[in-house]
């Protein structure tokens, strides 16, 4: 009889199927997992720490780079503590610009997931496709805020700037013919609201061409259907949040149940998973796509009628204006006051949080009523989801691990924060 | 924020802080209602006993903990930048860092939960202080499983240790680091460096080597209007 024992495996921390940095110690029983210990913190770069010692505005870069695929959320979540900290009312044609950049950032995200989580699983061409679509969203955020990614478009009390009247266009370049470049150029004639609206219009089929891909494909079924199963009682007790929660069955969605910014006039519905495995997150994801880009064309067509202010006029919080410095001894006073203290906030604490794409991305600010923050607290979706990992692979074999990791979408910059 | 869903949320709260109120004050919990959110002091030995009541209660039903979070309050109220001799001195902008050695009120060290009820639709923050000399709180993993890591991350940052917690280690922080790095008495910069010895053949840490600098000083304005805000907040209609 040979003796059977145990072993350990180290996965990662440079994996291409671990999302970043992480470690894994594996505990197996030949192929089946035993034990699973994340060692996470490998991307830690203390941005908490780092915000206490920065006024306010200064740390809205930062939160860019907590969940890099899901930029503008993050933002969102910080800058609405402060202002919720401050007790100012946002302009309501920034809310709904928040609102559309939110959508638009968790339709970047949920293409990111799919692509990779198809890619981890097997699944090449998701990738490409998926990709095919964030450029043009990207192209949105480059519009607004001169930056691809990191944006830090949003502001406390607005955001930092309104909608471009026309969408940049593609330039002649060496590598592409005038004809390939007019045609790129075709849905970009307009404002970027025409563009995006133009995106709205096409992103249904894309979708379906995902679904195509995947939705009946036997390998993928094969990979998710019954992995990782989480009960709706565990995924509470774990604080699943975002489609983890909704994949096992609860309705449980912050721009219902607790809306911010525009979402309480926008008419969407929350999809939700019946079995809480693998198969029914990726269900609720591409529903929520969909959605997402149902948001987009309700504050399109809002936006398109309502023009207005999108940022305050309280210049005591938010920048004057370049033009009124010039001439006005008190805007010059204003500004000088912004960019060298900041704003000091009454004493006391919030929690503001918002559906993020992967969950509830909460920031908890508690102030002395200085110019920065006493305690930033980041409330990162990932860091929950991931701490069940050993609950939700053990017992299954070490190819589900990659699709556990996949399913749970996560992303190191937030969890190592 | 005036439609119904958020005074729907508003009286959901207050209710809410009414029932903690009646619930937990012979515990020796101290409720408070601002800027629309709950918070529930409690004293750290009746820590469990609260936190198994808050779930299982009809009333409160919180059956996620979404965060945990420690706070070190030693630096509370610090200014780094009293203007008082400004005319006396010149306008120099110089400060030196660690400010006017104010030190925070009561014990050192602050563990904050904050629940939520997806029954209820409501959030509740709980709060433990917790002294320097001794800084064990309860731990909350038998109560709700996602404790453990934030748990872990407070034990990590604060040195805040969770008594009954079965797995504490440092999460966050590198394999054998030292010191607590959240902490207020924890330079920014950090103690030490690393870097890789090409003569030794291997990586070395040594005292850092970065200045410290202050670029923007920590200020704290006596602002009138959040004075009498503060005391509108505390008016017991809202409460």
């Amino acid at each position: 009889m040979p003796e059977i024992r145990n072993y350990t495996l180290n996965f990662g921390p440079q994996h291409p199927a671990a999302h970043g940095v992480l470690r894994l110690v594996l505990e197996m029983d030949g192929e089946v997992i035993e034990r699973a210990d994340p060692h996470i913190g490998l991307l830690h770069r203390a941005t908490e720490k780092l915000a206490e010692s920065k006024p306010f505005n200064h740390s809205i870069p930062y939160m860019d780079r907590l969940d890099y695929v899901s930029m503008m959320c993050n933002e969102h979540g910080y800058v609405m503590a402060i202002e919720k900290l401050l007790g100012v009312e946002v302009p309501e044609r920034a809310l709904y610009i928040r609102t559309m950049f939110d959508e638009i950032t968790r339709i970047l995200n949920h293409l990111m997931w799919i692509g990779t989580h198809a890619l981890d699983v097997g699944a090449m061409t998701m990738f490409l496709y998926a990709f095919r679509e964030r450029e043009d969203l990207m192209d949105c955020y480059e519009a607004v805020s001169g930056a691809r990614m990191h944006a830090a478009y949003y502001r406390v009390g607005g955001v930092y700037r309104d909608l471009p009247d026309e969408m940049p266009k593609h330039e002649n370049n060496k590598f592409r013919n005038d004809a390939e470049i007019a045609q790129k150029n075709e849905n970009r004639q307009g404002s970027l609201l025409d563009f995006i609206e133009d995106f709205t219009d096409r992103f249904p089929r894309m979708v379906d061409e995902y679904e195509t891909l995947l939705t009946d494909n036997r390998i993928w079924k094969q990979r998710t259907v019954g992995i990782g199963v989480v009960s709706p009682e565990r995924a509470m007790q774990l604080g699943f949040s975002g489609p983890m929660l909704r994949g096992s069955g609860i309705a449980w969605d912050l721009r219902k149940k607790q809306p911010y910014a525009a979402y309480r006039n926008m008419d969407f519905d929350i999809p939700v998973g019946h079995n809480g495995d693998c198969y029914d997150r990726y269900l609720v994801r591409v529903e929520e796509m969909r959605q997402s880009n149902r948001i987009i064309s309700q504050c399109v067509e809002w936006l398109k009628r309502n023009p207005g202010p999108v940022i305050l006029s309280d210049h005591k919080i938010a920048p004057p204006h370049r033009t009124g410095m010039k001439e006005d001894m008190e805007e010059l006073i204003h500004h000088f006051k912004l960019f060298t203290e900041g704003y000091c906030p009454p004493p006391g604490e919030v929690y503001a949080a918002v559906e993020a794409p992967k969950g509830e991305f909460g920031i908890y600010i508690l102030s002395d009523g200085a110019n920065k923050p006493y305690r930033l607290k980041i409330r990162a979706p990932g860091f929950a989801h991931l701490a069940a990992m050993n609950e939700m692979v053990k017992g299954h074999m070490l190819a589900d691990v990659v699709a556990v990791i996949g399913t749970m979408d996560i992303v190191f910059g937030e969890i190592d924060r | 924020m005036t439609d119904s869903v958020s005074s729907g949320s508003k009286a959901r709260h207050n209710t809410l802080a009414k029932t903690l109120a009646s619930e937990f004050e012979t515990l020796g919990c101290a409720v408070k209602h601002e800027f629309s959110e709950v918070t529930l002091d409690v004293p750290g030995g009746s820590l469990l006993e609260v936190a198994s009541r808050l779930r299982d209660d009809e009333a409160f039903q919180f059956e996620v903990l979404v965060d945990v979070c420690g706070v070190d309050y030693s630096a509370y109220g610090n200014s780094e930048w009293v203007t008082n001799e400004a005319s006396s001195s010149g306008f120099g902008r110089g400060v030196e860092s660690g400010g006017d050695g104010h030190r925070g009120e009561g014990e050192r060290f602050g563990v904050v939960y904050h629940l939520l009820s997806i029954s209820l639709n409501q959030r509740l923050r709980v709060r433990v202080r917790v002294d320097e000399a001794q800084p064990i709180v309860a731990s909350v993993t038998t109560v709700w499983k996602s404790a453990e890591w934030f748990e872990r991350e407070a034990f990590d940052l604060y040195g805040i240790l969770f008594d009954g917690h079965e797995d504490l280690r440092r999460i966050l922080t590198d394999y054998g680091f030292v010191g607590h790095p959240f902490r207020k008495d924890f330079p920014l910069q950090g103690n030490v460096e690393m870097r890789y010895d090409a003569e030794k053949g291997r990586v070395v840490y040594e005292p850092v080597s970065i200045e410290p600098r202050t670029l923007v000083p920590r200020v704290i304005r006596e602002d009138n209007r959040y004075l009498e805000e503060s005391q509108q907040r505390q008016d017991p209609a809202d409460a």
